[in-house]
């Protein structure tokens, strides 16, 4: 592959947009709104004039200014400082020039990964979320006319659990991060609010470990595990967590693979979170688990993480998908929604939403978490993606990016400026020592190679400046990853 | 009507997806860390596409008809919106690439912010929470931290009034902070006599009241101005939820009415589809006062634009943020159509999708008057409740009512929400909806209460024509089946 002819930063083109969009920014106001009769098109209000007169006679008002009059008066119908609407030609031409201001894993090979993976999407996939009868519906609060929607989630609910090896699943979270918030909340409610303490691995995704935070703040709980200070020994990492549990910890959560990529046997941190009758939280790559030993084998409790793998694209941070699968004990003190199977009137097989009563609509205040509407249409995603690959595909891919990493690994490990760091095993990302810092390496792989360089681990972790975090997946080719050897010997000797 | 599950279908040895060959020299696989079984089904990918197909046919839809739900808003989803979230340049794009390579990216994270700002009367908007009621959590999160910065942490009652949905006290105990609940006077508002005295017996625990106005009952909140006067008097912070902004867009600013904080729904006001349950998207909107205390990060302009130069954005946390809700930045495929709809539609469309919401809504509103019971009997907006109930049918309940409304062609309306009303049925039509298919509702309802009278069987069984009959909800919680295994 040739390099890039140009810069990209120097290249990246300025949107015809930006002129387009000067009447947006406030402080040019908008032509103010005209009135109730002489409405422009709107392409998706179907009224026309006689309708309107027709159905303000029926209710007895003399124009629809006058529905509003409960509104108070020095307040009403402002104008909004807005652009103008525009046609559907004119909206395309300004998203596309939006589009294309950016530089993309669809531009050039990425091997960008901590926590959002470049992930073969199936065509098949697309062409299931785009049936307006999946994409256009919404919770399946009446089951006898929402059967497609609920026995997809019965699936997704079953295919998650084979994956992680768990008992009970439910229909989704928001993402990894908000679903490793719920295992802890689930994990304080096991423990009947008695336990108030999280020991959690600096190895789980800095940005969950943030989100358990948030969402824990005004609880009264002690986050711990994850301070550290100076170089932290990977190899202890796990034992020193386990060595952290006691009598008032609720749950131990750690990752798998790790932030790192680094994959280890998790039973001895299970036994040492079970002999304090603490649960065992594993934050999980799903397609990881396609060759992986699934969690709850290692005696995992609850099972969550980011399911963005399984079909959900990169889409610059979301919609992702969390999955949450735990042991059946458990199913009562578990948020979210969740899908049962039983008969109708006749005796057929169907399904409905269950065990609502945990939900925040019945028990209110009284309710553990106040989640409603999850990543259904993700979850659909998850769920075709799973089976379009299948027992056989999954392992496949996973084994595509296992073998590709440790290619790209051991190219890289060769390169004068960078070591790779592999006293573990690691799934299809890992961390390589830098001479340079890893901004400009990464600045010289985008302008003058086109290619997005990996994850700057000095960012969240300050002993890890100069650590630069690759990720390959099936995505990355052989001879991209020759080219991305090839590019890092040029940014580092330059 | 019923469709084998996947596991059925599954047959050895079949896969949907063919992958690239080997490329590089394999490595042991690490000893002890592989699974030696994956239990996912087998299928081809006609196998797939039909399963799918099939199974589409089972579900209502907005593509199919009028979906009235109460407090969803249950609109037309563009398809524009579609196409564009699916640019490659979107689509493709990942979190973590250097600012330079996202700027049309970041570019519409801004130009949302600023859009939302502006239809709410905000200071600031963050984009990250995912749903709606993850910005209430955020909203609550954020007036906690706003009395704590100001010395003032004893500050744990929030009101809640009795009409709220369910995720209002939800949110406030996960917040760890106390309801209290205000109950509703005679015409659907907020009682005030009760709410001032909630505000002095509280007053210096007070953090604020949450208010969704127009409220459950579809009522515009006329004392809206005395609640906030009446909260702020007392320290308190008033969180709007803005679940059924549908009927203020271009009618009036939340942050107009004195509101100092509140969540937006994209997947309701702004179009975006709700997927069978998601992904929503739940930004929120804060006055000057709270502006440092949202999630972030969030999308700041760092070069302004010029006649030369096009503006330059970045990402930045505010100065006191109540932390990240969500890994990354939000659902920033929620944002490109939610920036789709409201550049396709401006400012005038916005108060045109209002209007027309509420002249639907009133419209149906006086077609089932007299046949079926309003509680509170004034001008609604975007949304009303009627009683599902007849005095001359007392067995018939409003889940009847909804189960023959299937028979009928639409989707049913909520049942027994807002909890202060009897048989509730909630109806938001939308403005996407025209007159002949409210008629056709409208008919419907007057025909089913005409049934209620002579053949009421007709609605104990219903529906009949629905894909499986009713269902058995108790059996389902007391056998839990919430996962296939093999016999």
């Amino acid at each position: 592959m040739a390099r890039v002819e140009s810069s990209r930063r120097l290249g990246l083109r300025v949107p015809l947009s930006f002129a387009v969009l000067r009447a947006g920014v406030p402080g040019i106001l908008a032509p103010p709104p005209r009135s109730c009769h002489g409405f422009s098109h709107m392409p998706y209000i179907p009224h026309s004039d006689p309708d309107r007169e027709e159905m303000l006679s029926r209710i007895g008002a003399p124009s629809i200014e006058s529905l509003f009059e409960c509104v108070p008066a020095s307040v009403r119908f402002p104008e909004l400082d807005l652009p103008p609407g525009l046609s559907e030609i004119d909206v395309r031409r300004e998203m596309e020039s939006l589009a294309g201001a950016n530089y993309s894993a669809a531009d050039g090979p990425c091997f960008l990964g901590a926590g959002a993976y470049y992930h073969f999407v199936p065509a098949v996939v697309d062409a299931v979320l785009r049936r307006g009868e999946f994409y256009t519906a919404y919770t399946p609060y009446q089951p006898e006319i929402s059967q497609g929607t609920l026995q997809t989630v019965f699936e997704y609910q079953t295919m998650i659990c084979a994956l992680t090896g768990m008992e009970v699943s439910n229909a989704s979270h928001y993402d990894g991060a908000t679903a490793t918030a719920e295992a802890v909340i689930t994990a304080i409610n096991v423990h009947r609010l008695k336990r108030r303490k999280v020991v959690v691995s600096p190895w789980v995704h800095p940005e969950y470990r943030a989100v358990v935070r948030t969402y824990t703040q005004g609880m009264g709980l002690h986050v711990v595990g994850d301070v550290h200070s100076g170089p932290m020994a990977p190899a202890s990492t796990l034992e020193a967590l386990g060595e952290q549990v006691d009598g008032d910890t609720a749950c131990v959560i750690v990752q798998y693979p790790d932030f790192l990529g680094r994959i280890e046997d998790l039973s001895d941190v299970a036994e040492a979170a079970h002999e304090a009758g603490a649960l065992l939280v594993v934050v999980a790559d799903p397609i990881g688990l396609g060759l992986l030993k699934p969690p709850g084998e290692y005696g995992a409790d609850i099972v969550v993480g980011e399911g963005q793998g399984l079909g959900a694209g990169l889409t610059f941070g979301g919609p992702y998908l969390g999955f949450f699968a735990t042991r059946d004990k458990y199913v009562r003190r578990m948020a979210g929604r969740l899908v049962g199977q039983t008969v109708d009137a006749e005796g057929k097989r169907g399904f409905v939403l269950t065990l609502s009563t945990r939900e925040q609509h019945i028990r209110r205040e009284k309710a553990s978490s106040n989640i409603c509407t999850n990543q259904g249409l993700i979850a659909l995603a998850a769920a075709v993606y799973m089976a379009a690959m299948g027992r056989r595909g999954l392992r496949e891919l996973s084994e595509l990016c296992y073998h590709r990493a440790h290619y790209a690994a051991d190219q890289i490990d060769q390169l004068e400026g960078y070591t790779v760091l592999r006293e573990k095993s690691f799934f299809k990302e890992f961390a390589v020592r830098c001479r340079r810092p890893v901004k400009a390496i990464n600045a010289c792989l985008i302008d003058e190679w086109g290619i997005l360089g990996g994850y700057d681990l000095g960012r969240d972790y300050p002993h890890l400046q100069g650590h630069m975090l690759v990720c390959v997946t099936e995505m990355n080719p052989r001879e991209d990853i020759d080219l991305l050897v090839e590019a890092l010997g040029d940014a580092c000797g330059a | 009507m019923t469709q084998p599950l996947l596991f059925e279908i599954s047959r050895p040895g079949r896969c949907a997806v063919r992958l690239p060959d080997l490329d590089v020299p394999p490595t042991d696989l690490p000893a002890g860390l592989v699974r030696s079984d994956l239990p996912l089904p087998e299928v081809s990918e006609s196998d797939l596409v039909r399963h799918y197909t099939r199974l589409s046919q089972m579900n209502y839809a907005v593509d199919i008809g009028l979906y009235p739900l109460g407090s969803c808003t249950m609109k037309h989803n563009p398809r524009i919106n579609e196409e564009m979230a699916r640019l490659p340049g979107f689509a493709y794009l990942h979190p973590y690439q250097d600012e330079e390579t996202t700027q049309g990216a970041l570019f519409v994270g801004y130009s949302l912010q600023q859009f939302l700002s502006e239809i709410g009367g905000f200071a600031a908007v963050s984009l990250q929470p995912a749903a709606g009621a993850q910005g209430e959590l955020a909203g609550v999160l954020m007036m906690r931290a706003y009395h704590i910065d100001r010395g003032d942490p004893q500050r744990d009652v929030m009101l809640v009034p009795d009409s709220a949905h369910g995720t209002n006290p939800a949110t406030t105990s996960m917040s760890g902070l106390r309801v209290i609940e205000i109950p509703s006077d005679g015409r659907g508002n907020v009682d005030l006599a009760s709410l001032e005295t909630a505000c002095v017996e509280h007053s210096s625990r007070l953090v604020g009241m949450m208010l969704t106005n127009p409220n459950t009952l579809g009522l515009f909140e006329q004392n809206v101005e005395e609640i906030t006067a009446l909260v702020h008097e007392h320290g308190g912070l008033m969180y709007g939820d803005g679940a059924n902004m549908n009927a203020l867009l271009g009618i009036a600013r939340p942050g107009d009415l004195g509101f100092d904080v509140l969540h937006y729904n994209l997947h309701k006001t702004f179009s975006t589809p709700h997927g069978g349950g998601g992904p929503g998207c739940g930004p929120v909107g804060a006055a000057a006062s709270l502006a440092d205390f949202l999630p972030g990060p969030v999308v700041a302009m760092d070069v302004e634009q010029s006649e030369e130069d096009a503006p330059h954005f970045t990402l930045v946390v505010p100065p006191k943020p109540i932390g990240r809700v969500k890994a990354f930045y939000g659902h920033f495929g929620i944002w490109v159509r939610a920036y789709t709809y409201v550049r396709m539609l401006g400012a005038e469309g916005m108060r045109r999708v209002a209007e027309h919401a509420v002249l639907n809504a009133n419209y149906l509103m006086s077609a089932v008057k007299g046949v079926y019971p309003i509680p509170y009997d004034r001008t609604c907006m975007h949304e009303f409740v009627c009683e599902g109930r007849f005095e001359d049918a007392p067995d018939v309940r409003a889940l009847d009512v909804s189960k023959r409304l299937i028979d009928y062609g639409f989707h049913p309306p909520p049942n027994y929400f807002p909890l202060i009303v009897r048989e509730a049925l909630m109806i938001e039509p939308t403005e996407t909806e025209s007159k002949e298919t409210l008629d056709r509702f409208a008919d419907a309802l007057l025909a089913i209460a005409e049934e209620a009278r002579v053949s009421p069987e007709l609605l104990y069984d219903a529906p009949h024509n629905a894909p499986v009959r009713r269902l058995d909800e108790v059996a389902a919680a007391r056998n839990m089946i919430l996962r296939w295994q093999p016999e």
